[in-house]
């Protein structure tokens, strides 16, 4: 029945206005899907009141977006009050040294989604600039394959959990200074996002690479390209669908690892407002986790959409089908 | 007719000078005043809360900020690395990492949080099983103190049945694993010996009752998944058992021992020595905070849990916050009594760090076999006064005094105190425990090691 007006309504789709067709079956789905979470919300209990409905989760969005703005509003008195005191300090001793502070009161849930956004986009970076040269090594060369394979083998189907407590040990002694340039848990949650997106980039990298065209190979051996200009010239444009199809599989789960391993350490971001919010019990608590699931569903959304905008930018083939 | 304020530090300015004699110098700017601080989401981390919030820690000159912690061991280490200059610790934490009972690190403590604050929760079939027992008042409410010897006969049916019987504390080293062990004894039910020496750390040996870690905040869902039959854990989450239902509150550690110490502020020894200045500026503000937690009567309490029920601090909803901080807890739905001081910060010189207190818990950590051999009396007083420090206490509060904001009456009387509180004989099994004396009072337990080694 579905399947049939489904069929209808695509057939339909040739004579109707292009957007609309293209947004009503979505607008249905999302309609749908609010109406069955509002009705089975309604039948859980659980210790903590009733499971939240879209309703009270957009209640508890609405009061997130307050809380930043009196949070910003104490910050702002923070600061007055520290200007202040600088002020006395330095009437009572013009030599006093005096400097501001950044303010000490609590990330509010937008400061939470920055921080876990600039994290996952560290994260990110840092295991590309290995993945992909790796991934074209391995790619270029068969023997370097055979040898790297095994390990990429062993290491891609580790949880990030278990590599957390190694690399929070590992940061912990290894970077010690006494004006650092990052805090140590941001550092924590990037290199476990960093172990976990290397591989899918890797993976895909030595296929895109080992699968180029024979005849474009043997076009660079008969003119002679030095190894560089090969690689550039012929081995990156021919492998960039498969280069990002590992990049976009790599962003995802590094989102996702992201969230897991700010949860177990309690390093800042998204993360840690669920664990806190869990911890809180309090009757707002459920709501406020859903807001924060929402947002971690959009922001993965977008993270995936922007990539395949710029990997249609780059990509030389215009006519491939993405998605 | 001058305002208070003014007059008040018209005095202290007559008296600064006799301070001077005493060797009170004035204390210089703080060191390090970009400080982070650590709590667990506890009734009883208020003070550190009021003095943020209260910009008593802005009024030292310190700029703070205050992180939850995921549980007592992440909090610790977070401490011992250096990530928290400072954190609200279970007493039990700085005496332990000092004599390496778990990880091993000089950590001291210049201030006491609080008194009493803790709970014992069974779930609602153990109070079912055991309420038979428990003889009624005239109203048909169960008397208190409840003991543990109307828990004993249920122990025993789920022993019978071949069903492990498992309670939760929060650590170790807690005061909490402590009161539990102390009310479970006291009932005549064995809570299990540790042996480190030979590599067992989970304190189940000789159990009938078998205790295991959990974080407080994860306790009443670990409750109503059966995991546990009961746990002693700290406010707001015996009072959460009662709102959700999934369990009844038997008895306070109040009625275990009468004005408990509970929770301490614990540095490292290494952060005291660096930072003097801070390290007396922040006890200072914990102090202003802890004053006014519990003056004029608790008139500021009910300000203290709209603070406290904020998502950075406890967060827990308001109303089960004030259930205990405003003077009464809720045992069995509807059964709320008047427990006045369930909650104490400051009055009964609640915040002054005394030797007794660290020597109470270090006995308990003989007695339950986490120091595995027996030790002298001397080694008790001396591991004490490593750990717990009036001196830093005494400087702050000669500050404030000299600064106008407390009475030299708030304070024991510094010159005299020895920090032994006199012998105290308010616990549920009416023990005397003399501080100075910790191993004649240990020979007094029928359970509980003496002088044997495991």
């Amino acid at each position: 029945m579905i399947t049939a007006s489904l069929n209808h309504l695509k057939a339909a789709g040739l004579r109707l206005p292009h957007l609309a067709a293209r947004s009503i079956i979505p607008i249905l789905g999302i309609s749908l899907f609010l109406l069955v979470w509002q009705i089975v919300a309604a039948n859980i209990d659980t210790s903590l009141g009733k499971f939240p409905g879209p309703s009270q989760v957009w209640q508890q969005t609405k009061a997130l977006a307050d809380e930043h703005v009196q949070q910003r509003a104490k910050a702002a008195k923070f600061y007055q009050r520290q200007e202040e005191r600088n002020a006395k300090k330095l009437a009572q001793d013009p030599n006093a040294t005096i400097k501001m502070r950044a303010y000490t009161g609590k990330p509010t849930f937008w400061d939470q989604i920055l921080t876990s956004l600039i994290t996952v986009m560290f994260g990110f970076a840092l295991a590309s600039c290995v993945a992909i040269p790796l991934g074209i090594i391995c790619g270029l060369s068969e023997r370097i394959y055979e040898a790297v394979n095994p390990i990429i083998q062993v290491l891609k189907p580790v949880s990030p959990l278990a590599w957390l407590p190694l690399v929070t040990m590992v940061v912990s002694a290894v970077y010690v200074s006494d004006d650092p340039l990052f805090e140590k848990s941001f550092l924590n949650s990037a290199f476990t996002v960093a172990l976990c997106c290397l591989w899918p980039t890797v993976i895909n990298t030595t296929v895109g690479v080992s699968s180029i065209d024979k005849d474009l190979v043997d076009v660079g051996r008969v003119i002679k390209l030095p190894p560089s200009t090969h690689v550039a010239k012929i081995v990156l444009p021919s492998s960039i669908p498969l280069i990002f199809t590992g990049l976009r599989l790599s962003l995802a789960t590094g989102w996702m690892v992201l969230i897991a391993a700010e949860m177990l350490a309690q390093n800042p971001g998204l993360g840690k407002f669920i664990w806190d919010e869990f911890q809180n019990g309090s009757s707002n608590s459920l709501s406020r986790i859903m807001v924060a699931v929402l947002t971690i569903g959009l922001i993965g959304f977008l993270l995936d959409r922007t990539m395949l905008v710029i990997q249609r930018r780059i990509s030389w083939d215009k006519q491939a089908v993405l998605r | 007719m001058l305002p208070i304020t003014k007059r008040l530090k018209a005095i202290a300015l007559l008296l600064t000078p006799i301070l001077a004699i005493t060797g009170q110098a004035e204390i210089g700017e703080p060191e390090k005043d970009e400080l982070t601080f650590g709590f667990i989401k506890l009734t009883d981390m208020a003070p550190i809360a009021i003095a943020y919030e209260n910009g008593y820690f802005e009024d030292e000159g310190l700029y703070v900020t205050i992180e939850a912690q995921a549980n007592w061991k992440v909090l610790l280490d977070g401490v011992i690395d250096g990530q928290l200059d400072g954190a609200h610790m279970l007493a039990g934490q700085p005496l332990a990492a000092t004599i390496g009972f778990g990880t091993k690190a000089h950590i001291i403590t210049p201030f006491s949080m609080d008194l009493n604050g803790n709970g014992i929760t069974v779930s609602n079939a153990v109070w079912q099983a055991m309420k038979p027992n428990i003889p009624k008042r005239a109203d048909g409410r169960p008397v208190h103190p409840i003991k543990a010897d109307y828990l004993k006969p249920v122990v025993e049916s789920y022993i019978a049945e071949g069903k492990p019987f498992n309670m939760g504390m929060v650590f170790p080293v807690s005061t909490h694993n402590y009161e539990l062990r102390y009310w479970l004894a006291a009932g005549g039910l064995h809570p299990g010996f540790y042996a480190p020496h030979k590599g067992d750390i989970t304190g189940q040996l000789d159990a009938d009752v078998l205790l295991s870690v959990t974080p407080p905040p994860q306790m009443p869902a670990t409750l109503e998944a059966g995991t546990i039959y009961g746990y002693c854990v700290g406010e707001p989450w015996n009072q959460q058992a009662v709102f959700k239902g999934i369990g009844v509150p038997v008895i306070t550690d109040y009625e275990i021992w009468k004005n408990n110490p509970e929770k301490v502020f614990g540095i490292t020894k290494a952060f005291s020595e660096k930072y003097p200045n801070t390290t007396v500026r922040i006890v200072k503000a914990l102090l202003r905070a802890a004053k006014w937690l519990d003056e004029n009567n608790n008139a500021n309490r009910m300000a203290a849990v709209e603070i406290l029920s904020q998502s950075e601090y406890v967060g827990a909803d308001a109303e089960v916050i004030a259930n205990s901080m405003t003077g009464t807890f809720e045992y069995e739905k509807g059964d709320k009594r008047e427990v006045p001081d369930f909650n104490v910060f400051f009055r009964y010189f609640a915040t002054y760090p005394y030797y007794s207190d660290a020597v109470w818990y270090l006995s308990q950590m003989r007695r339950w076999g986490q120091i595995a051999e027996p030790q002298t009396d001397a080694w008790y007083h001396d591991v004490a006064k490593r750990v717990y420090r009036p001196d830093i206490y005494a400087q702050a509060a000669q500050a404030l005094i000299e600064e106008g904001y407390m009475s030299p009456e708030e304070f024991p009387d510094f010159d005299n105190e020895t920090g032994f509180r006199p012998p105290q004989d308010e616990f549920i099994d009416d023990i005397t425990f003399d501080g100075t004396q910790p191993n004649a009072y240990l020979k007094q337990f029928p359970i509980g090691l003496k002088d044997e080694v495991l």
